[in-house]
């Protein structure tokens, strides 16, 4: 193989800044035609650009020249959010698709790469939220801790599943994660000391002497209190990112990849079956715990009807819908899944047969999701001789 | 003289109360290539199995280099050195050439958690290392493919697929390689230039031991030194080639008997 030239920044910066004034406007469209008709021109858009192959450049610079494509995409998210500064519900929105975005990432990695099916999601985030509320309404514990302690408990409670996970399989294993997933509503809704059926409220969040739920102004410019979880999440979803991706491209991904491609062939290399799926698991649990913590915290409340079955299958449909491993497939898919529905009122009603029929139309036409999982890049840009 | 690369001594394996392997004896000395053959059904794929932890020994013992192997945990086979191939290909066909071969590497690649997530520049360094020696060895069996490391394993002919396979069981320099119907499901020609690439390898890795299940007689009288002949999960014969194919029962256990 040849040394490549290297690719091109732009195409990829002309492409995030596409994609961010697209965010803009969709996100200031007002009636339900607007929505729409911007919805529309995206996809029309989306269409020629492959076809004329105007996608690959860009695609070539997210692929290329990742660390730099990674800032772009910051920068592009930080332009977004300042374009609502003062303005709750985009930002409200954002930090949902930010949150349900890195508990994805958590199923990621257990059932992407190890492959172990997680239908009980709300589960371990509803315990990183139940230990938060806790927590935070009796301890004088710093909330950054707080929400370690959230994906702590969440992933020690999933070592209860441990066993029963690693001792079935395929749909074994999803009907035995339903069930606790099943058992831990229930749990919620009669356990008064965890405020039963009405919940819990949690306090505003606090870091470094900042209150979270207020409103704040720097250099003469108010901005939305939402800014500083919308911060924190995006501080909490980069760093799981990272982690995600570095999972992905060392020996490890190798190992969970082939644990969930061939349990067989990869006890005969020596890979320890129980050892990584655990290790997945575990880490998964802590992702999502901690991230729907922080999510707690913006919206003040949790009560168990957050946590039920239907809310494990949104998770897992994102990641279908995403393309099953592709971090950047869960992103996109979780923005659409959190923000669609919320902007076509029309639909929220009908939101779970939307999700139905998403995922039934995805794994139709397009089995492997929206942005199918590319090789292994185990050094982005890196060509060997 | 040393002790020998692999020695059996009645290793058995029954499934309820069918005797899938029956007192095996056997032995393969260092650098020898060592034939298993027999019909269908015949024990050959279980005394694999049994050998590499995949099913557990009945009655018997299986010793490695001197060293007790009987009922060790698979991955614990592997790491003592015997690596094996599979009848039915079970390379993973999404991942590329490169990745599973990695696989195959495992025991002499960095397993800790913090390792890979943080030291980067080492495991960087790392993958460079490994990426050369794995494209040394898979010119060895086919120039071409060595270019093409980053391809998916599912995109690729059978015949890749099973030098893939033999690379990923040779890249962790194993003492003792154990090859399941190699030639399984490819034309003459190419069975006859995956052997010669197998003799070749052979060459260059020192005291490298073979045992090879084949129903190719014409592959097991090139390759094989010895070989072992099963039936019904019993052995009936041994020796070379030519002394087992000119045995009565083994022509019947292959013809069939009046």
């Amino acid at each position: 193989m040849n040394a490549a030239p290297r690719a091109p920044l732009w195409p990829g910066i002309v492409a995030a800044a596409l994609v961010t004034a697209f965010a803009v406007a969709f996100m200031w469209a007002e009636n339900e035609w607007e929505v729409v008709g911007v919805l529309a021109a995206a996809l029309v858009a989306v269409l020629v650009a492959r076809r004329t192959g105007w996608l690959a450049p860009a695609a070539r610079a997210f692929e290329m020249r990742e660390p730099a494509m990674n800032c772009v995409t910051i920068a592009a998210l930080l332009v977004f959010v300042a374009f609502f500064h003062d303005d709750h519900f985009p930002l409200l929105m954002v930090g949902t698709v930010l949150v349900y975005f890195t508990v994805c990432l958590g199923l990621t990695i257990q059932f992407g790469y190890a492959g172990v099916l997680n239908f009980a999601a709300a589960a371990f985030l509803g315990t990183g939220c139940y230990t938060a509320a806790v927590l935070s309404a009796h301890t004088s514990l710093p909330h950054l801790l707080v929400l370690a302690a959230g994906g702590a408990v969440a992933a020690l409670v999933g070592s209860i599943l441990i066993l029963p996970v690693l001792r079935t399989r395929g749909h074994y294993a999803a009907v035995v994660t339903i069930a606790f997933g099943l058992l831990f509503r229930t749990f919620l809704e009669v356990n008064d000391t965890l405020g039963g059926p009405q919940g819990l409220k949690l306090p505003s969040m606090n870091l470094l002497g900042m209150t979270f739920n207020d409103n704040f102004i720097v250099a003469g410019i108010e901005f939305s209190f939402y800014m500083h979880y919308v911060l924190a999440a995006l501080a909490l979803a980069v760093l799981a990112f990272a982690v995600t991706r570095r999972l992905e491209r060392s020996w490890i991904g190798v190992s969970l990849d082939a644990i969930r491609l061939d349990e067989t062939a990869a006890a005969c290399f020596g890979i320890h079956l129980a050892r990584w799926k655990i290790v997945a698991f575990t880490l998964g649990n802590f992702m999502a715990g901690a991230a729907r913590a922080l999510y707690a915290l913006m919206l003040g409340f949790i009560a168990p009807t957050n946590f039920t079955f239907g809310d494990s299958l949104v998770m897992v449909s994102i990641i279908l819908l995403g393309g099953i491993g592709n971090p950047w497939g869960a992103a996109l898919a979780a923005a659409l899944v959190v923000v669609l529905p919320e902007k076509l009122q029309l639909i929220q009603e009908y939101r779970f047969l939307l999700y139905a029929a998403m995922v039934i139309l995805v794994l139709l036409y397009r089995p492997e999701g929206l942005l199918p999982r590319p090789l292994r890049n185990y050094l982005p840009g890196w060509r060997p001789r | 003289m040393s002790a020998p690369v692999l020695a059996l001594s009645g290793l058995t394996r029954h499934f309820g109360g069918l005797v899938a392997l029956d007192a095996l004896d056997m032995r393969v000395e260092r650098g020898q290539i060592v034939g298993l053959i027999g019909p269908n059904g015949s024990g050959k794929t279980t005394s694999f199995n049994v050998l590499t932890g995949i099913y557990a020994a009945s009655a018997g013992r299986a010793e490695f280099l001197g060293r007790d192997i009987t009922n060790l945990r698979a991955q614990a086979v592997y790491e003592a050195g015997i690596a094996r191939t599979f009848q039915r290909s079970r390379l993973c066909l999404p991942l590329s050439i490169f990745d599973n071969i990695m696989v195959g590497n495992h025991k002499r690649l960095a397993r800790g958690l913090w390792f890979n997530l943080f030291r980067r520049a080492a495991l960087r360094a790392q993958i460079e290392g490994a990426f050369e020696e794995a494209r040394e060895l898979v010119r060895v069996f086919d120039a071409p493919l060595a270019d093409r490391m980053f391809d998916a394993v599912g995109a690729l002919p059978m015949i890749d697929r099973r030098r893939i396979e033999i690379c990923r069981a040779l890249i962790s320099r194993p003492q003792l390689l154990l090859l399941d119907e190699p030639s399984a499901g490819m034309t003459e020609e190419e069975t006859r230039e995956l052997m010669d690439d197998i003799l070749e390898i052979r060459g260059r890795i020192e005291g490298l031991s073979i045992v090879i299940i084949e129903h190719e007689m014409g592959v097991i009288e090139r390759i094989t030194e010895r070989c072992v002949v099963l039936n019904f999960g019993r052995k009936i014969a041994e020796g070379t080639y030519r002394q087992v194919a000119a045995e009565r029962q083994v022509q019947e256990a292959y013809l069939g008997v009046e």
